[in-house]
């Protein structure tokens, strides 16, 4: 790369009616795609000729009671990676964040894990029992839910393998697979808390082991501080009933701490004395250190963000001249308060506009308007928390746990953008 | 105390009659029974909560392992294809690509034995007795060199197994370890030299193929260059419908003598045969083989395939599936041909075997 300075983005609002100018200059010299500052030598038939979409009708209102997106849209799909897991039942898909906007995941493409397949549950068939160290052991029916209490919250759910796949180098060229393992969705549900002193839990009762109605159950141990605190019982979201891939009828959201602990078709919580230590935060979801020491109940998600759009996906193919970079920011300890985006692999950076106000333990949308001069780019993007916590180099992670945990890969990531604005993931020295 | 709990506290007291200090505020939920809680609660914890009363030995476990899980994790669970290894892996913890597996990984024995009974065999969770659960466990252990071949695991000496790996987890240190290094000031300008790349995902080259997406709306196809989109606009929808008119036809001749309900029923019960077995176009072999064909057509003759002794004897025999005969293997596939490594314990629905032999039946001529 040459030139450094002219490649570093313009902070919002920044790109000086001067600095348009002399770009587009340069686009319309030389690039080939960029249509910055274009000039029509015919009218545009699109414009001077009647459509038939303009002098015909439309579908009518009866025609899809429940709607798809537009055929257009056909691509904006979940996608998975067949060589990842023996078969695709026990296995995982990637939300596609390349083309998705603003925070919220819709649910028909929010990316799926299960270990025994999505299961068809009725409402009339659900069963919620609470027993283990309580006063009462009780079953609740979906019913009794809609009865208690509810809150909403909106909520990241990120499965702790997101990235995984990275740590010992760029490996899947495309966000929607380095960082697709994640959704983010408004929950509507009764507090675990409202449930769990219905029950009433007894002094001896530190834990809850909470498991679902699928063949794998998929068993994890909560705190009972956790449980207690901001857990939802949640059957919406996104306006609407679960998803059977995401539990339907009824899911546990677990803001901030990592998507396996969301058990799907919520079937039991036990109240315990001392964490379970099933296999899936035994074997499974525990982080394999250098020293063949792994670490375990490394529950939150730390501090992430990762530019979504340009990126290999989503080729910057305009050419240069006035560009959108744009990325997603989150962290299990609380509210995003900063991006940082680079376009020279980090030796420079300029603050990211933050879309709206930052949720606590939810997706969070930035923006930097950039003015490119077309010349290649190499992007990153840097999230700070409210807790200080500043998203680390994949580098700085690898010095302290090694290679093999598999999990909690939140280190940056770069595309290098090449002058043709296409985009490849790769890791800078 | 939240707004929502002191205004029910108010308006659920009349509904709560000899309640204790600690009442239901809501009364809603009832009573969970003894025999409710013994179905649901199977928790296995590490000091031995929750097990059961019963017991196993190695030599039974191995029967057991042999018939219901090594399709999947291998005869000594050393692991089959891409399914987990379960046993093995010593001391490969700090190697390059660590083995994980009960042996050289797990903290607790209770692990494996609740995890066994809840949830394998996988595609059939559920099944195992727990006199079967303890067999499988001790012979697991066996094909970990943590117990000899004379080992009887039982209730009452199951905690006395120690797991070689039980001191190799700490409890999340992040904020000892990482938070000093990383909440600092971060840097703007001038941070480091001007960076090389390092490594491209390009040249590893293990990701699917995607189409990529222009701001135009344009759908670039796996291959297709930026300069080819350019010259082509946004005509990218085109080939697709064609493809669609041009197939119908061939399939639905196929088909056209079944009730559509039935394949469509057959379908749905085929989700419980899904993770060992494919059917359809591009159906590949898996844990069992592919069933493309099967209605009409001999046993044990997919290609590529390693059937068991027992179905290759059926195969020698030229025994035929009809629906008869498919009907009775289905019903209970191991007593239909004894020692047959189908784990599977049979669709018990008369119906839904109909259903299913159906929905074969549509993928066979
Ligand atoms: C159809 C294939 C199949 C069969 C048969 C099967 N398993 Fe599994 N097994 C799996 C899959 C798939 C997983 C991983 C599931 C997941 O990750 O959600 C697994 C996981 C396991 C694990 C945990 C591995 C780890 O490292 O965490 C154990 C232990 C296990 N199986 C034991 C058994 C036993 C015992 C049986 C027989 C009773 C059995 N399995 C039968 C497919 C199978
Ligand atoms: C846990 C894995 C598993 C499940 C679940 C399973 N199968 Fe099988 N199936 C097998 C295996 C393995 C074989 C081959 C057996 C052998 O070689 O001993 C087999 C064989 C068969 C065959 C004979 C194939 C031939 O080539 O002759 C049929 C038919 C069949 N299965 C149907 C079904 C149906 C229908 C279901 C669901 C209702 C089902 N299976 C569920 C593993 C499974």
């Amino acid at each position: 790369m040459t030139d450094q300075s002219n490649d570093a983005p313009r902070k919002a609002g920044g790109a000086s009616r001067r600095d348009f100018l002399r770009t587009a200059g340069l686009a319309a010299g030389g690039a080939a795609l960029g249509a910055t500052g274009a000039r029509a030598n015919t009218p545009d038939p699109l414009i001077t000729e009647v459509q038939p979409y303009a002098s015909f009708t439309g579908e009518a209102v009866d025609a899809t009671p429940y709607g798809m997106p537009i055929h257009y849209e056909e691509h904006v799909v979940r996608r998975n990676v067949e060589w990842l897991t023996a078969d695709p039942i026990s296995s995982i898909n990637f939300t596609p964040i390349h083309a998705l906007e603003g925070t919220i995941t819709p649910q028909g493409c929010a990316f799926e894990r299960h270990h025994s397949g999505a299961i068809e549950m009725s409402k009339q068939e659900y069963r919620l029992m609470i027993n283990g160290l309580v006063d009462r052991p009780l079953v609740f029916t979906f019913a009794d839910l809609m009865r208690l209490p509810r809150e909403s919250r909106v909520a990241f759910c990120e499965c702790a393998a997101n990235s995984g796949m990275e740590w010992g180098g760029a490996q899947l060229n495309g966000v929607q697979f380095t960082h697709g393992m994640i959704h983010n969705m408004e929950y509507i549900g009764v507090p675990l808390r409202v449930l769990l002193e219905e029950a009433g839990v007894q002094p001896e009762g530190k834990w809850i082991f909470v498991e679902g109605h699928d063949a794998s159950s998929n068993g994890r141990s909560i705190p009972l501080e956790k449980a207690m605190d901001d857990c939802l019982v949640a059957f919406y979201a996104n306006g609407e009933a679960l998803r059977m891939e995401h539990g339907y009828p009824v899911r546990l959201i677990v803001p901030g701490w990592e998507g396996n602990m969301w058990v799907k078709w919520l079937r039991r919580i036990g109240v315990y004395d001392q964490a379970v230590e099933a296999r899936e935060e035994t074997s499974k979801y525990t982080d394999l250190l250098a020293n063949g020491i792994a670490r375990k109940w490394t529950w939150e998600m730390d501090a992430k963000s990762v530019v979504t759009s340009p990126s290999p996906q989503t080729p910057a193919s305009h050419g240069p001249g006035p560009m959108v970079i744009t990325g997603l920011a989150w962290s299990g300890r609380g509210k995003i308060t900063r991006v940082d985006v680079s376009t020279d692999g980090g030796a420079n950076w300029v603050e990211a506009r933050i879309a709206g106000d930052a949720q606590s333990m939810a997706l969070t949308r930035f923006y930097v308007d950039h003015v490119w001069d077309g010349k290649p780019m190499l992007l990153q993007s840097r999230a700070v928390d409210e807790t200080g916590y500043v998203q680390p180099t994949k580098d700085q992670l690898r010095a302290v746990r090694g290679l093999n945990s598999i999990y909690h890969n939140n280190g940056i990531q770069t595309w290098y953008v090449n002058e043709n604005g296409e985009a490849e993931n790769v890791e800078v020295s | 105390m939240s707004k929502c709990r002191n205004l029910i506290a108010t308006t659920a007291l009349a509904t709560l009659a000899a309640a204790p200090v600690l009442a239901q505020e809501f009364g809603l939920g009832r009573a969970a029974l003894p025999e409710e809680i013994e179905a649901w609660d199977v928790a296995v914890l590490p000091d031995g909560t929750g097990l059961p009363e019963g017991q196993g030995d190695v030599y039974d476990g191995e029967e057991a392992w042999i018939n219901n899980c090594a399709a999947c994790h291998g005869d000594f669970a050393e692991g089959a294809g891409a399914w987990p290894v379960v046993a093995g892996g010593d001391g490969t913890l700090t190697d390059a690509r660590p083995v994980k597996t009960v042996g050289s990984y797990w903290p607790y024995l209770s692990t494996v034995f609740d995890y066994v009974h809840r949830s394998m065999p996988f595609g059939a969770a559920q099944i195992l007795t727990y006199d079967e659960t303890y067999a499988i466990t001790a012979y697991i252990l066996y094909s970990n060199g943590i117990v000899e071949d004379d080992f009887v695991l039982s209730n009452e000496n199951f905690t006395e197994v120690v797991m070689p790996n039980v001191d190799g987890f700490i409890i999340d240190d992040r904020m000892e370890t990482e938070f000093p290094l990383f909440v600092t000031e971060p840097c703007m300008s001038d941070c480091s030299a001007p960076v090389e790349i390092t490594k491209r995902a390009t040249d590893i080259a293990v990701t699917p193929a995607f189409p990529r997406l222009l701001l135009d709306g344009t759908v670039l196809e796996p291959g297709a260059t930026l300069e080819e989109a350019s010259a082509q606009g946004t005509a990218t929808d085109a080939a697709p419908m064609e493809e669609a008119a041009a197939e119908p036809a061939a399939e639905e001749v196929q088909v056209a003598s079944l009730d559509p309900a039935m394949v469509e029923a057959g379908e749905r019960a085929f989700r419980q045969c899904r993770s060992c077995h494919q059917v359809g176009d591009g159906a590949r072999n898996g844990t069992g083989p592919t069933l493309n064909g099967i209605v009409g057509n001999v046993a044990g003759q997919v290609d590529g395939f390693r059937y068991s002794p027992a179905f290759v004897e059926k195969a020698e025999e030229g025994h035929v599936w009809t629906e008869e005969s498919l009907d009775a293997f289905l019903e209970n596939p191991r007593d239909y041909i004894e020692r047959n490594r189908m784990a599977f314990r049979g669709v018990r629905d008369a119906d839904e075997r109909a259903a299913l032999i159906a929905y074969l039946t549509s993928y066979s001529n």
